[in-house]
C-alpha cells in the first residue's frame, strides 16, 4: 500500500539532482551507506534515533544516509540498485520486492533468520509470524521493522445517536449501513481517486468471504478472476455498492478529501489504515468520538486474517560492507529498538516482544494483529504491480458502475493470464 | 596574399580546397552529434525495445512483435487513441475563441492596455498551476459541485464521469491557448493594412463580408502559427492529464503520451516494451501529420513564388 500523491514532476526531478549527487559516494570499510526515502517528520526521527542508537553501540560504524523524497524513491530505487548499491536499503515486503530479488538484487539474509544464525534464535521467535512475507522460494529476504493495521474507523457519536453497536457479522454490518443511510448520513466514506484505497475493501471481502489461503491463492495469480468465489466477493460488494452506501463521486476524491465528510459528520465510517487516525485527529476528531472495530466476519467459521502492510529494510547484493549491514538489520529487528523506534512512527512493531504506547488504535491495533490468522500485505503489494494497477482500476469503475462486474472481471482475467504466464 | 600564406596553402592544400564545403559541416559537427545521441538513436532504440519483453531489470527477451498484437486488443490503447483525437478535434476551438477575443479587445479606449493583460494572464501561470486550480474547480467539495448543489441540479464532480471527464480536462487546457492565440491574433490585427479595408469599403463591404474577405486573409500568419502552436498543444496533453486526473476514472482520460508513461514508467508500470509500442504508435501519427503539414506548407510557399 502506497499513498500516492500524483505525479510530481518536481519531485522526479529533485530525485534524479539527488541519485546524481548522493548516489556517487564511495564507500569504504566501516562505513555503512543506507538509501532511505524516510522524509516524512516521523520515520524521520524514528531513523536519525536508530542510527544514532547503532553507532553508539558500534563506534567502529560510521553511517551515512542517502535520504531520497518518497515518491522519487520508487524510481530512484531502480536506478542505486542496479548502478551504485548502497548497503542497506527500506522497501517493502510481499511481492512488492519479488522483481528486486528476481534480478538478483538482494542479499539473501535467511542466515539472519535461522535459529542457528547470527542472532541466538531471539530473532525466529519474536517475529517468526512476519517471517512468510519476508520469503521468497524458501528463503528470507530482509527485516521487517514496522507495520500498521487496517479495519474500520468509525464515528462512535453517530453510531449512538443512530443506536448502532459495532458490527461483528455482515448482516450487522450492512444492517448498521441502511440505518445511517436511513438517518442521512453516508454509511462510509472513500476517496478512490488514485485506486488504492478500492483494494482494501477488496482484500477484506475477499479475507472474509474466502479466507486467506485463497486470497493468495488469487494474488499469485492461481485462481482465475472469474472464479465463482470471486463472484462471492463481489456479491458482498453490491450488498454495499447498489444501495449506495459509499460516499459519491469517490472517484474523484484523494483519500484525505474523503476525510473531511467523516469529521463534519457527513459519513460514518472508513475502511482505511491506522495512518489515517493522524489525518481524523488534525480534522478535530478525538479518542471520544473516532473509534475503530475489525472487518466483521462474513463467512462465518473462516479464520481472521488481517491486512497489515510491513515495512522492511534490505541488504542490497551489491553491498560493499555486508557485515555491518547485516548487524545493522540484526540491530533493526532487536525488541527494544523497534519499540522506541515505532514509539516515534505510531506503528506497530513487528517484534511481538515490544511494547506499545498506551493508544487505543494501536492497542486495538495489535490486539488485533498478535491474534490474527494470516497477515496480508495489501493487494498492490500482493499481486504483481501490473496485475494490481489493473485490478485496482477495476475495482474503482465497479464501484461506480457495479453493472459492469462481468466485464471487468473478464478483463482482469485476460491481465492475469497475460501477467502469470 | 602575403607569402607567409603560400607556404601554408602548399602544406594544406587539400584543406583550402575543400574549406568552402568543409566549414559549414564543422559548424553543424556538435549539433549533428547531438540530434543523433539525442534524437536520433532513441527513435532507433524505442523501436527495438518495443520488441522486447523488458521490465528494466531483468534480462530482455525477444518477443517479435507480440507487444504490437497486444496492443490491437487493448482497450485501453483505443481509449487513449480516441481521447488524443478529442483532444486535437477540440483543443481547436481555442483558435476562434482566441480571435473574436482578439477582435473585441481590438478597440482604442481608456485602460484597454490592462484588460489586453488581464486577458493574456492565463498564458503566464504554469499548466501544471492551472490544472491543479482546476482541480479544485471540479471537485465535489470545490466550487462547481457545491454551486450545481446550491441551485438544485445536485452535486456533479466532472472528473468523476467517464464520458466527460476529458471535456473536463480539455477546458482546462485550453484556458490558457485561447489566451495565446488572442495574442497571436491581437499582433496580427496591428498589422492590417488599412488602406485594404477602406479600398473594400468603398466597394461596399461590410460587416462579415468585409471581415472574411478584407480582414481574414491578412490574418493568415497569424491563423498559421496559432493552428500550429494549438496542435502542437494539444500533443502535449500528458501534463495536464497527469496532474487532473492520472488517467482516471478507470483509465477513461487516458492519452497515447500519458499511457505510454503510465505502463512504462509509472509506480506499477515497467513493461518498457509494451509502453515502446505505445511511443511508435504515438510517434507514427505524428510523423504522419507532420510529413502532411510540411507538404502543405511546401505547397503554399512554392505557390507564393
Amino acid at each position: 500500500m502506497v499513498i500516492v500523491g500524483g505525479v510530481n514532476m518536481r519531485k522526479i526531478l529533485a530525485t534524479i539532482i539527488a541519485v546524481t549527487s548522493l548516489g556517487y559516494s564511495s564507500a569504504f570499510a566501516g562505513t555503512l551507506v543506507i538509501n532511505t526515502d524516510l522524509t516524512d517528520p516521523a520515520p524521520k526521527a524514528a531513523f536519525e534515533w536508530a542510527f544514532n542508537k547503532f553507532q553508539e553501540e558500534n563506534p567502529d560504524v560510521t553511517i551515512e544516509v542517502n535520504n531520497f523524497d518518497h515518491e522519487g524513491y520508487k524510481q530512484a530505487i531502480r536506478n542505486f540498485l542496479t548502478t551504485n548499491p548502497p548497503d542497506v536499503f527500506n522497501w517493502y515486503a510481499g511481492n512488492r520486492m519479488l522483481p528486486f530479488v528476481r534480478a538478483g538484487l538482494v542479499e539473501d539474509v535467511s542466515d539472519i533468520w535461522s535459529d542457528t544464525g547470527w542472532v541466538d534464535g531471539n530473532l525466529t521467535e519474536g517475529m517468526s509470524h512476519a517471517k512468510k512475507p519476508m520469503t521468497i522460494g524458501g528463503k528470507q529476504w530482509g527485516i521487517p521493522y514496522t507495520y500498521y493495521q487496517w479495519g474500520v474507523y468509525y464515528r462512535k457519536d453517530l453510531f449512538e445517536a443512530n443506536g448502532i453497536s459495532v458490527p461483528t457479522t455482515w448482516d450487522e454490518f450492512v444492517a448498521a449501513c441502511a440505518t445511517l443511510k436511513a438517518a442521512g448520513i453516508t454509511p462510509i466514506t472513500i476517496g478512490s481517486k488514485y485506486l488504492w484505497t478500492t483494494a482494501g475493501v477488496f482484500d477484506y471481502l475477499n479475507l472474509r468471504t474466502n479466507g486467506y489461503e485463497f486470497h493468495m491463492a488469487l494474488t499469485k495469480g492461481e485462481v482465475p478472476y472469474t472464479d465463482p468465489k470471486v463472484h462471492a466477493v463481489f456479491d458482498k460488494w453490491d450488498e454495499l455498492v447498489k444501495p449506495g452506501y459509499f460516499l459519491e463521486n469517490h472517484a474523484s476524491l484523494a483519500w484525505q478529501e474523503a476525510i473531511p465528510p467523516m469529521v463534519n459528520g457527513e459519513a460514518a465510517m472508513y475502511v482505511m489504515g491506522n495512518f489515517s487516525v493522524a489525518l481524523f485527529k488534525e480534522g478535530g476528531l478525538t479518542n471520544d468520538n473516532l473509534g475503530f472495530f475489525q472487518f466483521p466476519e462474513i463467512t462465518p467459521g473462516i479464520p481472521m486474517a488481517e491486512e497489515a502492510p510491513t515495512d522492511t529494510m534490505h541488504i542490497a547484493s551489491g553491498a560493499k560492507n555486508k557485515t555491518d549491514a547485516k548487524r545493522f538489520l540484526i540491530f533493526l529487528s532487536r525488541a527494544d529498538v523497534q519499540e522506541e523506534m515505532n514509539k516515534t512512527l505510531g506503528q506497530l512493531p513487528v517484534n511481538s516482544g515490544s511494547k506499545v504506547d498506551p493508544d487505543p488504535f494501536l492497542e486495538a491495533g495489535l490486539n488485533m494483529l498478535n491474534n490474527a490468522y494470516a497477515m496480508a500485505q495489501f493487494y498492490d503489494r500482493d499481486a504483481p504491480a501490473e496485475m494490481a494497477s489493473e485490478g485496482m482500476k477495476g475495482f474503482q469503475e465497479y464501484m461506480v458502475n457495479p453493472d459492469r462486474r462481468d466485464k471487468i472481471l473478464e478483463r482482469l482475467e485476460k491481465v492475469r493470464q497475460r501477467v502469470y504466464k | 596574399m602575403p607569402s607567409s600564406t603560400q607556404i601554408s596553402y602548399r602544406k594544406s592544400s587539400w584543406w583550402k580546397l575543400n574549406q568552402q564545403r568543409l566549414t559549414p559541416w564543422i559548424f553543424l559537427f556538435p549539433g549533428l552529434v547531438l540530434f543523433l545521441v539525442y534524437v536520433i538513436w532513441p527513435i532507433f532504440n524505442s523501436l527495438y525495445i518495443s520488441l522486447l519483453q523488458w521490465d528494466g531489470l531483468s534480462p530482455a527477451i525477444y518477443v517479435g512483435f507480440s507487444n504490437y498484437i497486444e496492443l490491437l486488443d487493448d482497450e485501453y490503447f483505443y481509449i487513449s487513441l480516441i481521447n488524443n483525437i478529442k483532444w486535437l478535434i477540440f483543443f481547436m476551438l481555442a483558435v476562434p475563441i482566441g480571435l473574436g477575443l482578439a477582435i473585441f479587445l481590438n478597440q482604442t479606449i481608456f485602460g484597454i492596455r490592462l484588460i489586453k493583460s488581464l486577458f493574456f494572464f492565463p498564458f503566464v501561470i504554469s499548466q501544471v498551476v492551472i490544472g491543479i486550480i482546476f482541480a479544485w474547480f471540479y471537485n465535489p467539495r470545490g466550487v462547481i459541485g457545491p454551486f450545481l448543489e446550491a441551485i438544485g441540479l445536485g452535486n456533479y464532480a466532472i472528473l468523476a464521469d467517464e464520458d466527460f471527464a476529458t471535456y473536463g480536462i480539455i477546458f482546462a487546457g485550453i484556458y490558457p491557448q485561447i489566451a495565446y492565440c488572442m495574442i497571436l491574433y491581437l499582433t496580427g490585427l496591428n498589422n492590417l493594412n488599412t488602406d485594404q479595408i477602406e479600398a473594400g469599403r468603398m466597394d461596399g463591404a461590410k460587416g462579415f463580408s468585409l471581415f472574411k474577405n478584407i480582414i481574414l486573409p491578412q490574418l493568415r500568419p497569424a491563423t498559421f502559427l496559432a493552428i500550429v502552436v494549438t496542435v502542437i498543444g494539444s500533443l502535449r496533453s500528458f501534463d495536464m492529464v497527469a496532474i487532473m486526473t492520472q488517467g482516471g476514472p478507470w483509465g477513461s482520460t487516458n492519452v497515447l503520451a500519458y499511457y505510454m508513461f503510465e505502463t512504462a514508467l509509472s509506480e506499477y508500470g515497467y513493461r518498457m516494451g509494451y509502453g515502446s509500442a505505445i511511443a511508435a504508435v504515438l510517434f507514427t501519427i505524428m510523423m504522419f501529420y507532420i510529413l502532411f503539414f510540411i507538404y502543405r506548407m511546401y505547397q503554399s510557399e512554392k505557390k507564393g513564388l
